[in-house]
């Protein structure tokens, strides 16, 4: 195979291995943005949750690595009702600032108290031996752990489309984002809704986290670090569209890693100047509404 | 106000003069606000030997004071103020360490154009957006600046930065000295001016244009303000302010690093802000000095510890005090004077 294509392929493959990360972890904030206008900055912090109690699962109590992603995503998943149910309903009706600063005050004191516990330095998890090595691919060997990325982004993206699209929640739910009022006026519980996406949001930021472990490790910076990343991916794609969240993933993570790949020094420069770019263009993002 | 028509015609007529009375003295010095100033020349001979710490308030009030200004009076939401800090910051130190340019005043100056700039171009593509649009692109904007820091590592020293900087006499006479007293009183002098500055442009008619558009854009729209405009010029002159504060704490320091633009910075001055309260000026006097301070004691007992402190006092701020310290400090006044009245 001639060079450039070697470097395409494998751009690509990487690239899509990112962008499926990225959805899993954006999709949750898209949808609650999209549903009730909140700014969640503690999205990061769900997601370092995750990673770090996958850590304590697997290194501590000795659970297997897969299931400890299912585990620390339902565990998250709960624990985020409370928070939601205790703090974040009270701002529903706050300003942009209000919402800005509890939930950066909570990222912070998740940062703190990740650091307390698991101390500043990059923890990393056992794989299991499916995991670790190369796939051969009939033309190329590729990274196991990027195909199993690629693979369970592509199983989640079509649950999450089914979910959305055929079942009564989904609609509920699309129902609720395109016109709240309207919903409530008809008898759906937007309320309960929220709640719900909110847990189901919060869970898929976890296993997110616990997947980032191993592609761009974990430390208690990745709360504030990658949540721009995150805030990026659902702006870009407009909120609560799960089409355009996949879509800003796919694009985003492609060009960035492409960027990487071909211009190293000029390293994280080209994702925001892809964001810049479209949301000049389209200041709601690809599928926002004006 | 419905509430107003229930009441005796005299108490109504009464409290018709307090209002115009209010607006009519609002712009006027009060003896409260020598306070502040007081007390910065008194920390001058009370803590000689921190006035390097003392001249780090300084710059950080100035940067929350311009934040004020955009986001307390215009209410702009940002996420990338860091970004004119930074600026200014980089101005005064690369002409210091590239061209050799060490004079201090006119780096102020020249700090200020530049961030000016890059304010003016930015917020005339920006200021059209709103909610989190806004917040992403202005984040996006001090981060590329960050990135092309860091791409030109020639020229800006990249993550290590501008290490050793040295700067003339201020006015040819007063030199560095080791304790950092000359630019305490330097920093006391620019930052008295920028107030006094700040102060005229919010009592100005334009400064009311701004309330406006804070309070409600679509009626400022109607009768016929040029909102754009207005935010552009704001936003172009709270930009030079934080570049002068960015050029401060350049010459102050003597070194200058890419971490500057870091996110972290703008979340700082933002968290200082909020903490004193925003649109009333000295909140950004209160906040920033309070964070420092407690930042100072708290964070060398443990970061740690400080940092979920910081992260605990945002929550309670947000459901407790959201006018900040001195909105909290009025609420207890007003309710000590309602009690002394009924």
């Amino acid at each position: 195979m001639p060079h450039f294509a070697i470097v395409a392929v494998s751009i690509l493959f990487d690239g899509l291995a990112y962008a499926m990360f990225l959805f899993i972890t954006s999709v949750g904030l898209s949808v609650t943005m999209g549903l009730m206008g909140f700014v969640n900055l503690a999205h990061g912090a769900f997601a370092m949750a995750g990673g770090y109690l996958v850590v304590t699962l697997t290194r501590t109590l000795g659970v297997g690595f897969v299931p400890s992603l299912v585990i620390a995503a339902v565990m998250v998943g709960a624990v985020s009702i409370v928070f939601e149910r205790v703090l974040y309903r009270r701002l529903y009706k706050s300003t942009d600032l209000e919402q800005v600063l509890l939930t950066i005050g909570l990222a912070f004191m998740a940062i703190a108290t990740a650091t307390y516990f698991y101390g500043p330095i990059p923890k990393s998890v056992p794989l299991p031996d499916w995991l670790q090595g190369d796939v051969n691919l009939g033309f190329r060997y590729f990274p196991s752990y990027r195909a199993f990325l690629i693979v369970l982004g592509a199983v989640l993206i079509a649950v999450l489309w089914y979910a959305f699209e055929r079942t009564n929640i989904g609609a509920k739910i699309r129902a609720a984002v395109d016109n709240r009022r309207m919903a409530e006026s008809v008898g759906i519980n937007v309320d309960r809704l929220f709640t719900l996406t909110f847990a189901v949001g919060s869970g898929l930021a976890a296993l997110g986290g616990g997947l980032a472990i191993q592609l761009l490790g974990l430390s208690p910076s990745f709360a504030v670090l990658y949540l721009v990343l995150f805030l990026i991916v659902v702006a870009v794609g407009g909120l609560g569209s799960l089409k355009g969240t996949l879509l800003a993933a796919l694009v985003l993570g492609i060009f960035d890693t492409a960027g990487k790949y071909l211009l190293a020094d000029a390293g994280g420069f080209f994702i925001y100047a892809v964001t810049v770019a479209v949301l000049l263009i389209k200041p709601a993002g690809f599928y926002g509404r004006e | 106000m419905a509430a107003s028509d229930t009441m005796a015609p005299a108490a109504r007529e009464s409290d018709r003069e307090r209002a115009a009375d209010y607006l009519l003295k609002r712009h006027r010095y009060g003896w409260a606000e020598a306070l502040p100033w007081l007390i910065a020349i008194a920390a001058f001979f009370i803590f000689p030997d921190r006035m390097t710490f003392g001249s780090q308030v300084l710059v950080m009030v100035m940067f929350a004071l311009s934040l004020d200004l955009i986001l307390g009076y215009a209410g702009i939401v940002t996420l990338g103020h860091a970004a004119f800090f930074g600026v200014g910051a980089y101005t005064v130190g690369l002409a210091a360490a590239r061209l050799q340019w060490t004079e201090p005043i006119s780096g102020l100056f020249a700090a200020a154009i530049a961030a000016a700039i890059v304010g003016f171009i930015t917020g005339w593509f920006l200021l059209r957006y709103r909610g989190l649009t806004l917040l992403m692109l202005t984040l996006a904007t001090a981060i590329m600046l960050q990135e092309t820091g860091n791409l030109r590592s020639d020229i800006s020293g990249g993550y290590d930065g501008l290490p050793g900087l040295t700067f003339k006499p201020l006015l040819g006479v007063f030199d560095y000295d080791l304790y950092g007293h000359t630019y305490y009183l330097y920093a006391l002098m620019v930052l008295a001016v920028v107030f006094f500055f700040v102060r005229r442009i919010v009592y100005s008619p334009f400064g009311q244009a701004l309330t406006g558009i804070r309070e409600n854009v679509r009626r400022m729209h109607a009768i016929g303000s040029p909102v754009h405009w207005r935010l552009v010029t704001v936003y172009t002159i709270a930009a030079a302010i934080a570049g002068v504060a960015g050029a401060l704490f350049t010459q102050t320091n003597a070194y200058v690093t890419l971490t500057v633009f870091d996110f972290d910075n703008s979340a700082k001055v933002m968290v200082m802000l909020i903490l004193g309260g925003t649109g009333r000026l000295y909140g950004a006097f209160v906040g920033a000095t309070v964070y420092m301070v407690l930042e100072d004691y708290f964070s060398k007992l443990s970061p740690t510890f400080w940092q979920f402190g910081i992260g605990l006092v945002l929550v309670l701020a947000v459901l407790f005090a959201p006018r900040g310290l001195l909105g909290l400090i009025e609420k207890i006044g007003s309710h000590f004077t309602r009690r002394k009245r009924s």
